[in-house]
């Protein structure tokens, strides 16, 4: 099941020149410039592992680019995600965040369901992929 | 440059000229290559066989970028250059043109320069260089990386020096992308032959090698005349033949750094003038404000001791860095 977590999730992937274009959009409108990556898919994951340092100082793509490619190579079957982060006041949030890897298989997720008292009924969500430690999930 | 068959290119060399005509003035106006050609001939005395060589690289560059719009090259040309010459010939200024005429080229996206040195580059412990070198690669992506004193990188005396470490990811990132990264090393001729002789990967990616003469007499009081004018100085006819002088005696010590030098020597005058100013008793005028007298410049110890005024030996070690940026 392709997990669908922030902007343009329903999109087919993106290619690197259209990542490159998305970046510079958020380089010119000054945001700090994220990659991040993790095995745990759920959607209540907010918290993903940086790679690196945030990218304050960058005029151009190609060096996020770059270290997206270095994430690539080094978790090649984890999800990385890159995100822009709007320092302003007033903001001081995340204004973007996309997709730019995922594994090659996506397991998905398995509902559960929990009796409560009374007839209520608790649901949960649980990725398959987590039964196995970090590190072996994908 | 990897160029097509001699077969396919005459096949294409047919047709376009068949089919396209170019024109070169007009391509050369759309790109805006004149203005920053002539802002370096305003802005910059002397300096002939740079600004020959600049305009040379300009033109170059249009007729590729022609090429390629007419299919006849597919390849971007090696861009990187190496610019040598003594301290304050210009290097910095005219990178910071060439980043500029590369951007109106649309061979770098974004044109700006950064200027880094050896400690920029190089880490302090095992494993520390390469993030370094990594991070400053990455900020100069989309425009130019000026590595000043480049040769200070390759320390042949200690084999442990974490300066190779450094070359290596350059030359990586030289031969990789080259789409995205234009580097141009710069420091003294003789020390930069020798660091290409060490480093003959180093010397093969470089594809333009620009030497930058010394300034002559006449050039270096041209341009302290320009940096007088900027701040809205001038010399008295005294002061100007003895600046000459100055120039003369000054370019015979240790230490002289061009322009840079020039600069320094105009600092400490503008110090002795406001000094002499200050200790006048009677009412100034603007014209005593604006102008430079003979007994400024022949205070100094250049003249007296035939020495280097104290701060004029830090002056010419000064991180070159600073000046741009």
């Amino acid at each position: 099941m392709r997990i669908t977590q922030g902007t343009f999730s329903f999109l087919p992937d993106l290619t690197d020149e259209q990542i490159s274009t998305q970046v510079k959009y958020c380089i010119d409108n000054g945001w700090a410039v994220n990659v991040e990556y993790t095995d745990d898919p759920h959607p209540r994951n907010t918290y993903w592992e940086m790679w690196g340092l945030p990218m304050f100082d960058l005029k151009d793509a190609a060096g996020i680019l770059f270290e997206v490619n270095e994430c690539r190579k080094a978790f090649p079957n984890h999800y990385i995600r890159v995100s822009a982060f709007d320092d302003s006041h007033g903001v001081e949030s995340l204004r973007l965040s996309f997709i730019v890897n995922r594994p090659s298989e996506e397991p998905g997720f398995r509902l559960e369901r929990e009796d409560l008292r009374g007839r209520s009924m608790r649901y949960r969500l649980h990725a398959y992929a987590t039964d196995k430690p970090t590190g072996q999930r994908y | 440059m990897n160029e097509p068959g001699p077969a396919k290119e005459n096949q294409l060399a047919k047709d376009a000229t068949d089919q396209v005509s170019v024109d070169l003035q007009q391509e050369l106006r759309t790109a805006h290559i004149e203005e920053v050609l002539e802002k370096l001939d305003q802005e910059l005395v002397g300096l002939k066989p740079v600004k020959t060589r600049v305009r040379e690289t300009a033109a170059l560059l249009l007729v590729d970028r022609m090429r390629k719009k007419l299919e006849l090259a597919s390849e971007t040309p090696t861009l990187h250059m190496s610019f040598t010459g003594n301290p304050g010939t210009g290097k910095t200024t005219v990178a910071m043109r060439m980043a500029e005429v590369l951007h109106r080229l649309e061979y770098v996206r974004e044109g700006h320069l950064v200027a880094v040195t050896r400690d920029d580059l190089v880490g302090q412990y095992i494993g520390h260089t390469a993030p370094k070198t990594k991070e400053v690669i990455k900020r100069a992506m989309g425009g130019v990386l000026f590595i000043d004193e480049a040769y200070y990188l390759y320390r042949p005396e200690n084999e442990r020096d974490y300066g190779q470490e450094s070359i290596e990811i350059l030359l990586q990132v030289m031969e990789n992308n080259r789409d995205d990264i234009v580097v141009i090393l710069a420091g003294y001729k003789d020390k930069m032959d020798r660091f290409f002789h060490s480093n003959p990967g180093m010397r093969s990616r470089i594809a333009h090698h620009v030497d930058f003469p010394d300034y002559t007499l006449e050039e270096l009081l041209a341009i302290a005349k320009l940096m007088l004018a900027q701040q809205n100085y001038r010399f008295s006819p005294e002061a100007e033949a003895s600046f000459i002088d100055y120039l003369k005696r000054r370019t015979q010590l240790p230490h002289f750094a061009n322009a840079r030098s020039v600069r320094n020597a105009l600092d400490r005058a503008r110090l002795r003038q406001a000094n002499r100013l200050f200790a006048s008793n009677h009412p100034i005028t603007k014209l005593d404000l604006m102008t430079i007298e003979a007994e400024d410049i022949l205070a100094s110890r250049v003249f007296k001791e035939g020495k280097l005024d104290s701060d004029d030996v830090r002056a010419d070690e000064a991180d070159p860095a600073q000046v741009s940026n």
